[in-house]
C-alpha cells in the first residue's frame, strides 16, 4: 500500500506572475508517487491551461443561505440589525429580502429569528473539477461563480473533497497552488500547508512582496522555503536577502526569454528546462524529509 | 481631470512598471495606488509620506477571559472555525475570525467583546511626479475594495483641492491584478482602462475578462502588448479579441530586459533608458492616449 | 407627493449625486407643501457592499413615491421594488430642472436595473 504522507505544499507568491503556476504544475509533473495538484486560486484558476484534460468530473459547491417563511417574518428587523454583510434585510410590510450573494453563511439570522421565521438552504457559489491526468496524479481546481467573492468556503471544500478519507487514495504530495497576494484566501490556503514555497523573482518589486508575504507566514508559525525564478545571477537581491535572514533557497531557475515562450505555450518547467525534472523531484524530497511527516 | 486606471487581469504583465513610465511622461498628475494587497509602485515612484491613516474595515471577536465561563458555545458556533480551545481557555485564531458577530450575539455571559478591526493602513503622499495617495491591506484582511475605495475617495479630494488653473490633466491609477472585487473598485467612474497584457495563455484568459468588465461598466478601454514577441500566435488572438471588445490597441512591447533593469534603479524605464526603442513605444502609447480623450 | 434626490447638497439648487447607493444624502421634496428634508446617507460610505440595498431602505421609509438618481443597480431595484416606486433617472443637473423635467413627463423612468452592482 501507498505511504499516504500528506505533505501539503503550498506554493505561494506575494507578487503575481512570478511563476507560481508554473511551479505548481511542474512539481506536479515531476514527482513520482501519489500526488495530488489543488488550483485554489479560484477566482482566476490557471493551471488547467498547462494541463490536458480528456475528461472533466464535475462537483457543485454550495453554501447555506437563509430562507425566509413569508407566513412567520413579523418584520422585526432583528435579522437585518445582526448581518454584518448586507445580506438580509427587512421591510416594513413584507418578509424580509435575502441577498445571498452576500451572504457569508455564518447561521445567525437563523439562529436570532425571534420568530423562527428563518431556515437553510443550499445556494451554488462554485464548483470543483477534477481530471486524472495519470495514474497516482489527480487534478483538482476550484471555480468561484463569477461576481461572487467569498472564496474561502471553495477553498476549505477543496480540501475536503480532495481528503484521503474522501478518495480513498493514499496521497504523498498535495501541491497546492494559492491565490497571489496575503489577503484573507490566501490565509485560507496556507492554513493547510505543512510548508510553503515562495517563488519570486530578484528584483525589487519581487523582493518586496516576498517579505510581505513571508511576515504572514511566520506569524502562522509555518516551515517555508524560496525558489527564485528568472535570476541573472544567482547571487541576486533576493538571494541576498535569504542568506541574511536564513531562509532556505531551494532552486534557482535562469532567466530565459526561450522558458519564457515555452510558458506561453502552456508548458511548464519540465517540458522546456532538461534536467528540471529530476531538480524538482529532489526539492520535493528535501522537504518531506525535513518536515515531521516522514 | 480625466481618470485613467491601468489593469492587468493576469499578474506580472507590466502594469505598475507602465504606471511609473506614464506618471513620468505625464510630467505631474494626482497619483492612485489601488494595487493595495501587494502595492509596489511607490518603490519607483519614491514617495515622501505626509500622513498617515488607519483603516478600519468590519469588526472582529475578541473573548474576555475575565468574564469567559469556557461553556464552548462560541466554538460549537463558529462557522470559520476560528474559536480552539487552547492552553485551557476559548480564543479566536489569529487571521480567522469573519466578523460575523455570531459568537457575540450567542454567548450567554456577553463575554465577547466586537471591536472595529484594523484592516490596514493609507497614506497621502507627494513624489516629484504630483501627489499620490496609496495603501496596505493588512495581510489576512479582506480585499472587498473597500480600501481601493478609499484610496480613490481621497484621491480625489486631493484633486479637488487644487486649484482649477493648476490642475493635471490626468488621475493615473494602478489598479489591482486579477478581475475581482478590488478590481471592479478601481475601475467604476473612470474615463478610461489600459490593460497591460501579455501573449500567454493565461495572459489572453484574463484580458477577456477584464475588457468584459470595462464593457460592463462603459467604459472606454485600451490595450497594450507587452512582452509581445513572445508567441506571434497568441499575440494574433489579442488583438483580434480587442478588436471584437472596440479596445484600440495602443501599443506592444517587445519582451525586455530594460524592465527589470529599470526597477532594480528605482527608476521606471522611462528615466532608465529614455532613447530605448520600449521607451519610444510607451511615448507613442501614452501620445495616443492622450489624442483619443483630449481635454 | 414626496420625490427622492440623491445629492451631496442640501438644496434644489444643487446638483444630483449620479450614484445611488454612494451618495451622501438623499433630499426629499414634498410637491405639495413644497417642502424639503434631507436624510443622511453616510453610513452607507462604510459598507464593504450592499450600499444599494440600505439607500434604498431609505427611500422607502421616507415614504417618497418617486425616485430619481443617475442610475440604480440590481440590489437596491430589488428592495424599491417592494413597494410602488417609480424609478428615474438623470443626468447630474440642478435638481431643479430635474423636478421641472418631471413635472413635464419628461424624465426616463426605468423598470429595472441599468447598471452592474459596484463598490465605489
Amino acid at each position: 500500500m501507498g505511504t499516504g504522507y500528506n505533505m501539503n505544499i503550498v506554493i505561494a507568491s506575494g507578487k503575481g506572475g512570478t511563476g507560481k503556476t508554473t511551479l505548481s504544475v511542474s512539481l506536479f509533473k515531476a514527482i513520482k508517487g501519489h500526488v495530488q495538484l489543488l488550483d485554489c486560486d479560484v477566482e482566476a484558476p490557471n493551471c488547467h491551461l498547462f494541463l490536458e484534460r480528456p475528461t472533466i468530473d464535475e462537483t457543485r459547491v454550495e453554501q447555506q443561505v437563509p430562507v425566509v417563511d413569508a407566513d412567520l417574518c413579523t418584520s422585526c428587523g432583528v435579522c437585518d440589525d445582526f448581518c454584518q454583510y448586507n445580506a438580509i434585510v427587512s421591510i416594513a410590510g413584507s418578509e424580509a429580502m435575502v441577498f445571498p450573494e452576500l451572504c457569508h453563511s455564518c447561521g445567525g439570522c437563523t439562529r436570532f429569528c425571534p420568530s423562527g421565521a428563518i431556515s437553510e438552504k443550499p445556494f451554488d457559489i462554485g464548483s470543483i473539477e477534477h481530471t486524472e491526468i495519470a495514474p497516482n496524479k489527480d487534478f483538482y481546481t476550484g471555480k468561484l461563480n463569477i461576481g461572487l467573492e467569498m472564496a474561502s468556503p471553495i477553498i476549505d471544500r477543496l480540501f475536503v473533497h480532495t481528503d484521503d478519507a474522501k478518495t480513498g487514495k493514499n496521497t504523498e504530495y498535495r501541491i497546492i497552488d494559492a491565490p497571489p497576494g496575503t489577503a484573507c484566501p490566501f490565509v485560507t490556503t496556507v492554513n493547510q500547508a505543512d510548508y510553503v514555497v515562495f517563488i519570486t523573482e530578484p528584483t525589487p518589486f519581487g523582493l518586496h512582496d516576498l517579505t510581505l508575504a513571508i511576515n504572514t507566514v511566520t506569524e502562522l508559525g509555518l516551515p517555508f522555503g524560496v525558489v527564485i525564478n528568472r535570476m541573472e545571477s544567482t547571487e541576486n537581491i533576493v538571494s541576498k536577502y535569504c542568506f541574511e535572514n536564513n531562509i532556505d533557497v531551494l532552486l534557482q531557475i535562469e532567466n530565459s526569454q526561450y522558458v519564457a515562450e515555452c510558458y506561453s505555450r502552456g508548458l511548464s518547467f519540465v517540458d522546456s528546462i532538461p534536467g528540471m525534472e529530476e531538480k524538482l523531484q529532489k526539492v520535493a524530497e528535501r522537504i518531506l524529509k525535513g518536515s515531521k511527516k516522514a | 481631470m480625466k481618470e485613467l486606471v491601468v489593469v492587468s487581469g493576469k499578474g506580472g504583465t507590466g502594469k505598475t512598471s507602465m504606471t511609473a513610465s506614464l506618471a513620468v511622461l505625464a510630467q505631474r498628475s494626482v497619483l492612485a495606488d489601488c494595487d493595495v494587497d501587494a502595492a509596489d509602485l511607490h518603490l519607483v515612484l519614491n514617495p515622501k509620506i505626509q500622513e498617515k491613516h488607519i483603516f478600519m474595515s468590519g469588526n472582529e471577536a475578541i473573548i474576555d477571559q475575565d468574564k469567559c465561563t469556557s461553556c464552548g458555545l462560541c466554538e460549537e458556533l463558529c462557522r470559520f472555525d476560528a474559536i480552539e480551545f487552547k492552553d485551557g481557555k476559548y480564543v479566536v485564531k489569529d487571521f480567522a475570525c469573519e466578523g460575523c458577530k455570531v459568537c457575540v450575539q450567542a454567548c450567554p455571559e456577553n463575554a465577547i467583546d466586537f471591536p472595529a478591526a484594523h484592516c490596514g493602513e493609507w497614506y497621502s503622499s507627494t513624489t516629484k511626479y504630483g501627489p499620490m495617495t496609496h495603501a496596505a491591506l493588512r495581510a489576512g484582511a479582506e480585499n472587498s475594495g473597500k480600501l481601493v475605495g478609499t484610496v480613490r475617495v481621497e484621491s480625489k479630494k486631493v484633486a479637488d483641492a487644487i486649484d482649477q488653473k493648476d490642475l493635471p490633466d490626468w488621475m493615473i491609477i494602478d489598479g489591482p491584478p486579477g478581475i475581482g472585487c478590488s478590481v471592479i473598485a478601481s475601475i467604476t467612474g473612470v474615463d478610461a482602462v489600459l490593460t497591460v497584457s501579455e501573449p500567454t495563455l493565461s495572459g489572453m484568459h484574463d484580458l477577456e475578462r477584464i475588457l468584459g468588465l470595462a464593457k460592463h461598466f462603459d467604459i472606454p478601454s485600451y490595450v497594450v502588448i507587452n512582452k509581445a514577441n513572445l508567441n506571434q500566435e497568441i499575440n494574433e488572438k489579442i488583438k483580434q479579441m480587442a478588436k471584437e471588445f472596440s479596445s484600440p490597441v495602443l501599443g506592444e512591447i517587445k519582451y525586455s530586459k530594460l524592465f527589470t533593469q529599470a526597477q532594480s534603479k528605482r527608476m521606471s524605464l522611462i528615466e532608465y533608458a529614455p532613447e530605448s526603442e520600449e521607451a519610444l513605444e510607451i511615448k507613442k502609447i501614452w501620445k495616443l492616449l492622450n489624442e483619443l480623450n483630449p481635454n | 407627493m414626496k420625490i427622492a434626490f440623491t445629492t451631496d447638497g442640501n438644496q434644489l439648487s444643487d446638483v444630483l449625486e449620479t450614484r445611488f447607493g454612494r451618495a451622501t444624502a438623499f433630499l426629499i421634496y414634498d410637491t405639495e407643501n413644497k417642502s424639503i428634508e434631507i436624510i443622511d446617507n453616510k453610513q452607507q460610505l462604510d459598507s464593504p457592499q450592499g450600499a444599494g440595498i440600505q439607500a434604498a431602505k431609505i427611500v422607502i421609509d421616507s415614504g417618497a413615491g418617486a425616485l430619481v438618481s443617475g442610475h440604480c443597480g440590481p440590489k437596491a431595484m430589488r428592495v424599491l421594488s417592494t413597494r410602488e416606486i417609480d424609478v428615474y433617472v438623470s443626468e447630474a443637473m440642478p435638481l431643479k430642472e430635474i423636478l421641472d423635467l418631471f413635472e413635464q413627463g419628461k424624465l426616463v423612468k426605468i423598470t429595472k436595473a441599468d447598471v452592474d452592482g459596484h463598490w465605489v
